[in-house]
């Protein structure tokens, strides 16, 4: 019976930390989109997910919008603040270093977050899940329908962005801005429109993030930074740019953090977490699917 | 076909063009030599548009494309393929090709792009044995190849070569200007920088001898070919 409980306890850690890391994984997806086209790391990307959650709370329940709808409507909403940031900060900064549009990317993520202050308040928002809270009952553990909903999307979205850079010429495009701009606007290439694009595209599935991790985890104001740092964290163990590496890397975090907090302490999760971030650096400055090659090329 | 009048080109505050003439038939082949910094490359970087600090005229085709962004010159035609293994490294040697007919995919024209491709293959067939390698890890002359390849894939009436000789062996040399003249005689019009400044004399009709910014000589190529100046300065006899 004692045995029993632990199995028991350890399935339910795993899917705790599969889900959280779902979300660290699109964050870190969010950070490569836009260093791949610009070699920016954007630190406004957890703002992205921040406002994904709390614009849905407003549109489901204060306007009373469907759930579907609401959801298009926020993604619509983020990805034209992601379309408003590129336009009007990194845009006319363009002739600038690539450092000073680092730090122009930190300025944004503390002024979007003031505004969301202002807007929301600090309280923290609950949002209804997406189809009900009674779990459903997996290797004897108890899950969450939402937790289904976080991992179905994930990957729904893993296997759209693949397809985008790997199959459509839009999406390759992309990625040739990043490997030579100069070259890229030779075959013709509006290289603007490709970095307009990918920011677009980040706060596109910044948004998602946010709604799908809201009814499980509140949303407030200032969950920005922690969810930047997190999906950083993903993005850098994984290999700067490198897009699957962001997700391995993004699941294996929440899975240390769910089991550092589970069999530790709660206390030791980030320090835990950070712990393994550090020593894959140690061991594997490129990061887990990175290459050596290609993370000499890169300016971080 | 291209009228270069009077180009002044900078870099901040420093003069690389200084008021450069120059003019290309429909058809031919044209070469510019000159020493290390002469300013060729900044010359057709500027044809090209990738240099927007400039004065000058430059038409192309009876229009006035000096302040063109780089994406709408080769719109109408004119490919540079640039000094020293352009290609998108992280990408491979198809999409790289892909990538130089982007102007055919947003136009949606599949077929041309396979024939296109076909003629490229044709002549550079080691590029139809590795296309799915990625282009950084190709040779250093495979990559050439590819960046020559992927401007031919704009089909360009006008294509601008910067060094494609530039550390390839001798027999690839060789090969890559009975490239250029096979692309001629099927109607490619072609601009040509080279350090090899006697192959390039014997492919091209006429040539430019850029020094310091300025062109100091220019004429028929085999003209040139038995200037005493020239022969002392650039055949190195
Ligand atoms: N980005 C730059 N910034 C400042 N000066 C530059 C830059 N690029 C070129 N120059 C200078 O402009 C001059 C012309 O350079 P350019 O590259 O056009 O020469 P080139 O004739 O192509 O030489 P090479 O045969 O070595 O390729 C040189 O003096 C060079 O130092
Ligand atoms: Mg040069």
């Amino acid at each position: 019976m004692e045995n029993y409980g632990l199995i028991n306890q350890l399935a339910q850690y795993l899917i705790t930390g599969i889900t959280v890391g779902s979300i660290y994984a699109i964050v870190g997806i969010g950070f490569n989109i836009i260093y791949n086209a610009t070699e920016i790391i954007n630190f406004a990307q957890g703002e992205f997910v921040m406002l994904g959650g709390l614009v849905m709370v407003t549109l489901v329940h204060t306007v009373h919008l469907p759930m579907p709808l609401a959801f298009l409507i926020t993604i619509a909403i983020v990805t034209l603040v992601g379309l408003l940031m590129e336009r009007l900060a990194i845009f006319p900064l363009k002739e600038t270093s690539v450092m000073r549009l680092v730090i122009m990317t930190i300025a944004l993520s503390i002024l979007i977050k003031g505004l969301a202050m202002f807007v929301w308040g600090k309280n923290s928002f609950a949002l209804k899940p997406f189809s009900g809270d009674t779990p459903l009952s997996l290797l004897g553990a108890s899950i969450v329908p939402q937790t289904l909903w976080i991992i179905g999307i994930t990957v729904l979205l893993v296997v759209l962005l693949s397809l985008f850079f790997g199959r459509t010429i839009i999406g390759k495009a992309m990625s040739a801005c990043a490997d030579n701009l100069e070259a890229a606007s030779l075959v013709g290439i509006n290289a603007q429109r490709m970095v307009m694009l990918s920011f677009m595209l980040s706060a596109g599935l910044g948004a998602v993030a946010g709604m799908i991790i809201t009814p499980m985890a509140l949303m407030e104001y200032d969950r920005g930074a922690m969810l930047a740092l997190k999906g950083f964290g993903a993005c850098i163990l994984g290999g700067l740019g490198n897009f699957y590496g962001a997700v391995v890397a993004g699941i294996l975090l929440g899975l240390i953090e769910s089991y550092g907090a589970g069999l530790i302490s709660s206390g030791y999760k980030d320090a835990l977490a950070l712990g393994a971030l550090l020593l894959v650096l140690f061991i594997k400055p490129s990061g887990l699917l990175g290459s050596a090659e290609a993370s000499k090329l890169k300016k971080f | 076909m291209l009228e270069v009048t009077n180009l002044k080109a900078y870099y901040g505050g420093i003069q690389a063009l200084k008021g450069v003439n120059l003019s290309i038939k429909e058809g031919g082949i044209v070469t510019i030599i000159g020493a290390n910094g002469a300013g060729k490359t900044t010359l057709l970087k500027s044809i090209s548009g990738l240099i927007r600090s400039k004065e000058g005229r430059i038409v192309f085709q009876d229009q006035e494309i000096t302040k063109f962004l780089p994406r709408q010159i080769v719109s109408l035609g004119i490919a540079l393929a640039p000094e020293g293994r352009q290609v998108f490294a992280s990408l491979s040697v198809e999409d790289n090709l892909n990538l130089g007919a982007y102007l055919y995919y947003r136009r949606k024209n599949r077929s041309k792009i396979r024939t296109l491709k076909e003629e490229v293959f044709e002549l550079f067939p080691v590029l139809k044995e590795r296309l799915s390698q990625l282009a950084g890890t190709l040779s250093g002359g495979e990559q050439q190849m590819l960046s020559i390849a992927r401007a031919m894939m704009v089909r360009p009436k006008l294509l601008i070569l910067d060094e494609p000789s530039m550390g390839l062996a001798p027999l690839f040399v060789l090969e890559i200007f009975k490239v250029l003249e096979r692309l001629n005689q099927r109607g490619t019009t072609i601009l040509l920088v080279e350090q090899n400044a006697r192959a390039a004399l014997r492919v091209a009709q006429y040539g430019y001898v850029l020094e310091t910014g300025i062109v100091i000589l220019e004429g028929q190529a085999h003209k040139l070919l038995v200037n005493e100046k020239i022969k002392k300065a650039y055949l190195g006899d």
